[in-house]
């Protein structure tokens, strides 16, 4: 079967680094490429850097998993609002399942997103994680 | 704009059909309703069908064919309608206007789906694939764990209790041990739902739509030929169909689906009637969170209230709004593409009158509502015994 | 081996990341009936642990995002070389420096490598950006010291064997320096004490014989053969960062070499987060970073099995003070835990055969 290179490497560099479309006529950002802006229709779309940190917005532990996580364990998976407000879909990392909140502050992480098989090709790109304190 | 007329319901047992194969289901259901319209099958000018993920379930794709084939329906137009869990109700929308527009006067709609042949997990895979495939269930996001990001919003935004989503499980298992076709016929407690295992948090086992086999199929004609086939034509009073944003983290307000406004709005406009002229609705309860939202989202309640409505009663058969009598997805079971053509042979029988032991009384003008994925597809069909 | 002259081959930027989970080594040797006494000798209380879903690519990219926030003034686009240090690459072929590259934002006119040799091929990546910062070949290079430590499951290893990572922003008269390197001098020979076959899942080595013929004759080698080019001696130097396979082996190594305990603790991390192999005394090298002052000098010392050994003498700047606070510190990911038992340790590894 024909490894799925392709439709990994068209999107692999926006999901490393988060970096998303901008409308440049009303302003509307989003997460993934887009040729037309989803609100005012306008073709003008800019490729724009996200922040890396935001909020969550809601979240659920998955506890039935898709058959591309078997043996990962529950996860949590959130809508994380990005501070210029942007919303995208991530999984919470590094956080205990009773400890996550809506409203929490979270950090990009990079990780391991999933893989073809034990022979195919692995998919990396964002997650979510507490906000690391420093000293 | 010609008025339609449904005229001829079938629908298999829904559950587990190990024995029986796609084909096998939808050719059960679409004689049965060739039988209730009393009609030949040479008499059929096309076939609509709902179908969400066959490749995926059984390998096969080009399913319209597939079905016209074993039908016999010959060389007769054969469509496949794929709108996620909404994609028999979206069969059933094209039908209406292909019957209104004078192109057709007599076609058959068709939903069916084959789930139990591969495992949970990569069902819920399948599942998946309804929602943004790059940016939604690439990270990790199911389908009940895009309903359970809603729940906990509304939870948040309305108050809504974890005991008032275990209620509309409650009550449609209920309406179901009347239904002799449903996936599950026993009762369940608010308490047995909420120690049920949890699928995504703070969804349960109870709390979802189960994985089931099943066909239904529809006849529906011209208003002016609907005679010649039934003494109880129920006709198509008003329909809408809206679509949203694939992924939920594009919409502003994930705590209603922007989609079922719409759809509705245009559905009530046409059957010229409100909220409150409903008698009976199927409601799309793929999940327990969806089904209050629905209320709100109907009009059948204030946004916000859809809690309160089902804690009241006032959608139990014999409330002020019966939903879901049928079992709805929860216990009469969601064979994906199969759901919206068999919540509108529920309709049909209510306000027919041979619903049996859960027959809304009275029942004049009834509703079906069918959700595609977490919202991104709803499509409205409003029936009634009587002609626009 | 080498002197420089100049003072201006320099790290620019330096970042390190260690995951959240830890196991205590009890935890480890319940799990295999192996007596606590046995292993008092390794001087590890516990041990980091990659998650299910972190491998050397996501230490190396976090590592390298955290070196690149303490060097605001390098735009990505400049960087001329990424090279990568590891025995973990998830990929047997196909660089992890690749992933790196599109995960920083790096131009597509970069040179690209991955290094392996045991646990120095991270000094080996520091070697090469430096040579080609110096020759102008590379305006700046980022040299990544990263590993999810491999260990057979029930060997010695598994209580030392941990998940971390550095990286640095290296250049030549280019940044604001936190450091500068001073001189460098490696040593290498056939000794095989450690070693993993083509196609074998994890390491074997040879026991005891990891220790003198191979562990102390390199490092010390290394070490006094830079000191002798340098002309110094181990007064001239503030601290000694040595690898640290366990925690005895670094004080011990470093007490031969004439320094003191006081010495070499600063820059220990292998009693509480393990060996990160190729990450180990790099990130050694940064916790030492992230507390020493404007001109004290370090000596760092790597090692790598079969066997090898890199010494640099570096002195620190004072862009340190201006830099430090930019990324979380070493002692910052250390304080970061969560204790796992060895079944979610195993799950984590997929040491369970699924």
């Amino acid at each position: 079967m024909m490894p799925k290179s392709p439709r990994i490497w068209q999107l692999a560099e926006r999901r490393y680094r988060l970096l998303g479309s901008k409308c440049t006529v009303c302003g509307k950002t989003s997460i993934g490429p887009r040729s037309v802006c989803p609100v005012c229709g306008s073709e003008k779309i800019e490729t724009v850097q996200l922040p890396s940190t935001g909020k969550v917005y809601s979240y659920t532990v998955v506890h039935m998993l898709p058959a591309e996580k078997d043996g990962y364990g529950p996860y949590i998976m959130a809508i994380v609002e990005l501070e210029d407000g942007t919303r995208l879909t991530a999984e919470i990392v590094d956080c205990e399942p009773e400890d996550v909140k809506i409203g929490m502050p979270v950090e990009l992480a990079f990780r391991l997103i999933g893989q073809e098989s034990e022979h195919g090709i692995i998919y990396y790109g964002y997650k979510f994680r507490p906000i690391i304190s420093r000293t | 704009m010609r008025d339609v007329a449904v005229v001829g319901i079938g629908m298999t047992k829904f559950g587990e059909r190990w024995d029986k194969q796609l084909r096998d289901l939808f050719v059960e259901a679409a004689n049965e309703a060739l039988k209730d319209a009393s009609m030949g099958k040479d008499e059929v000018q096309a076939l609509f069908v709902g179908n969400f993920s066959a490749g995926s379930f059984v390998g096969q794709e080009h399913v319209a064919p597939l079905l016209a084939d074993y039908l016999s329906l010959k060389s007769k137009p054969a469509f496949r309608i794929e709108n996620a869990c909404a994609s028999s109700g979206m069969a059933f929308n094209l039908a209406c206007m292909a019957i209104a527009s004078g192109i057709y006067d007599i076609v058959m709609v068709g939903g069916v789906e084959k789930m139990t042949d591969i495992s949970v997990s990569e069902a819920t895979s399948v599942y998946a694939k309804a929602m943004d495939a790059e940016w939604e269930s690439f990270f990790g996001l199911t389908l009940p764990a895009a309903f359970a990001l809603i729940a906990r919003r509304h939870m948040v935004q309305y108050g809504t209790k974890p005991e008032q989503l275990a209620m509309v499980s409650v009550k449609n298992h209920r309406n179901a041990t009347k239904n002799p076709l449903a996936q599950f016929q026993f009762e369940i407690t608010v308490e047995r739902v909420l120690t049920s295992p949890i699928v995504s948090d703070p969804l349960h086992v109870l709390d979802c739509s189960p994985i089931t086999d099943g066909a239904a199929a529809i006849v529906l004609c011209s208003a002016e030929l609907a005679k010649k086939y039934t003494d109880t034509p129920i006709y198509v009073l008003g329909f809408g169909a809206a679509s949203d944003s694939i992924a939920l983290h594009d919409r502003p307000d994930i705590t209603t689906f922007s989609a079922t406004v719409k759809a509705s709005r245009q559905a009530y406009k046409m059957a010229g009637i409100e909220p409150k002229n409903i008698n009976v609705a199927e409601l799309h309860d793929s999940f327990t969170i969806a089904e209050i939202i629905s209320y709100e989202d109907l009009g059948f309640c204030e946004k916000g209230k859809g809690g309160l409505m089902i804690e009241e009663g006032e959608t139990e058969i014999g409330g002020r709004i019966p939903v879901n009598p049928s079992g709805g997805l929860k216990a009469r079971g969601n064979p994906i593409g199969a759901t919206g053509a068999a919540q509108i042979v529920e309709i049909v029988q209510q306000l027919r009158g041979e619903a049996g032991k859960r027959q809304v009384s009275d029942a004049e003008i009834g509703m079906t509502q069918n959700i595609g994925g977490s919202g991104s597809t709803c499509v409205v069909h409003i029936f009634g015994r009587q002609r626009r | 081996m080498t002197v420089f002259k100049d003072k201006n081959t320099v790290i620019i930027g330096y970042g390190s990341y260690i995951p959240r989970y830890r196991i205590k080594i009890e935890d480890i040797a319940r799990a295999w009936g192996e007596s606590l006494d046995m292993l008092r000798g390794l001087r590890v209380q516990e041990i980091s642990v990659k998650g299910p879903d972190e491998d050397q690519v996501t230490i190396a990219v976090e590592a390298a995002r955290n070196a690149l926030r303490r060097a605001p003034e390098v735009n990505p686009k400049d960087i001329g070389a990424i090279y990568s240090g590891s025995e973990s690459k998830p990929y047997a072929v196909k660089p992890t420096s690749t992933i790196v590259a599109a995960a920083i934002g790096a131009p597509m006119s970069v040179r690209l490598a991955d290094y392996e040799f045991a646990c120095k091929g991270g000094t080996e990546a520091i070697i090469s950006c430096i040579s080609q910062a110096r020759s102008g070949m590379i305006k700046y290079g980022l040299a990544i010291a990263a590993d999810c430590s491999q260990s057979l499951p029930g060997d010695v290893l598994e209580y030392t064997a941990s998940a971390g990572g550095s990286a640095f922003i290296i250049g030549h008269n280019s940044g604001d320096p936190v450091a500068y390197f001073e001189g460098q001098y490696s040593v290498g020979t056939d000794t095989p004490d450690f070693w993993r076959r083509d196609l074998i899942k994890y390491p074997r080595h040879g026991g005891r014989f990891t220790g003198e013929p191979a562990y102390f004759r390199h490092v010390i080698a290394a070490a006094t053969g830079l000191m002798k080019e340098l002309n110094m001696t181990p007064e001239d130097f503030d601290y000694i960062v040595p690898h640290q396979p366990n925690g005895s082996f670094p004080v011990e190594v470093a007490k031969r070499l004439g320094f003191g305990e006081s010495k070499v603790l600063p820059g220990l991390l292998s009693p509480i987060v393990g060996n990160f192999y190729s990450g180990s005394s790099p990130t050694g090298l940064c916790k030492v970073l992230d507390q020493a002052k404007p001109g004290q000098r370090i000596l760092l010392v790597s090692f790598g099995s079969g066997a090898g050994s890199d010494a640099f003498s570096i002195v620190v700047t004072e862009g340190i003070e201006r830099k430090r606070g930019l990324a979380p510190k070493v002692e910052d990911f250390i304080n970061r835990k969560k204790y796992v038992d060895y079944s979610l340790y195993a799950r984590f590894w997929r040491k369970i055969a699924l």
